[in-house]
């Protein structure tokens, strides 16, 4: 398990919204770049890392229930992918690492691939 | 929730993609409201969101209706696209027909037909190649 808190600091990551989930507690993480591979494993307590950035990675969280997505390789979404993630909660961070590196870090840090339904 | 079904009608829009799952969204939210079980308002969401998605990259945009009793959702996904010539490949994992373009916005993965199987009680396609797909997606509320 870690804080959102502890994967800024592990990432070396900015925080472009969603300060009021720097507490919450995230149990699993999963990477991808393709939405559908990402739907299929319903996990609880994610955090989603991707080098895809389009609305579509936002409501993909939204339906999905999660909380917190790491754009990878220094990517930086546009003001209406924020503004999207404020409207529904979510925390957007962004780190300099590619998707490889940020996972392993995690990975390395706690944070399992295994989901509730595996 | 009251015993009257609840019915719901989106639009669904092929032109501007960033608003691609606003339909998924909105049901989602009324749900939500309704005091469904959580888990549940997940598996009915995302399933919606693939078909919504599919009604956009493969069919140029669609129609969803949607009824809630306090028993189950039931979501109905329409198109005029161009049909689904062979749906039993279609239903396998994997297998897309989904351009470069589209696998750039990160769908064309194959799962979506296979995760609306997955994540609802009851789902039916009917297509016609060269007039258009209607997928059903049921979930029931107590399940
Ligand atoms: N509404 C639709 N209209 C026409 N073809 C469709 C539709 N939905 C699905 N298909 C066909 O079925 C295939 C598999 O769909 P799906 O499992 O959602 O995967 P993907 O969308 O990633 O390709 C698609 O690639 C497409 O050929
Ligand atoms: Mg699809």
């Amino acid at each position: 398990m870690l804080k959102v808190r502890e994967i800024v600091d592990i990432l070396d990551a900015q925080v472009l919204v969603g300060e009021e989930n720097l507490e919450l507690e995230i149990y699993s993480g999963c990477g991808a770049d393709l939405m559908s591979d990402v739907m299929a494993f319903v996990k609880e307590s994610v955090i989603l890392c991707t080098g895809l950035v389009n609305p579509q990675v936002v409501r993909t969280c939204e339906m999905m229930d999660i909380k917190v997505i790491c754009f990878v390789r220094g990517k930086v979404p546009g003001e209406n992918i924020v503004e999207l993630a404020r409207e529904m909660g979510i925390t957007v961070l962004t780190t300099k690492h590619p998707l490889f590196i940020t996972c392993g870090k995690l990975y390395d840090a706690g944070l399992v691939g295994k989901g509730v339904w595996d | 929730m009251s015993n009257q079904a609840i019915t719901l009608h989106y639009d669904i829009d092929a032109v501007d993609f960033s608003a691609a799952g606003e339909a998924s969204s909105g049901v989602k939210r009324t749900l939500n409201q309704l005091g469904v079980n959580p888990a549940v308002v997940k598996r009915i969401a995302i399933a919606m969101y693939e078909a919504e998605i599919n009604a956009i990259i493969h069919a140029g945009g669609g129609a969803a209706d949607v009824e809630i009793t306090p028993e189950r959702v039931e979501v109905k996904i329409s198109d005029n696209g161009p049909g689904i010539p062979d749906l039993e490949k279609a239903m396998t994992a994997g297998w897309s027909t989904a351009s470069e373009t589209v696998r750039e916005l990160g769908f064309g993965a194959g799962m979506g037909l296979p995760n609306m199987k997955r994540y609802t009680d009851d789902m039916k396609v009917e297509s016609k190649v060269g007039e258009g797909t209607v997928v059903t997606l049921i979930v029931n509320i107590n399940s």
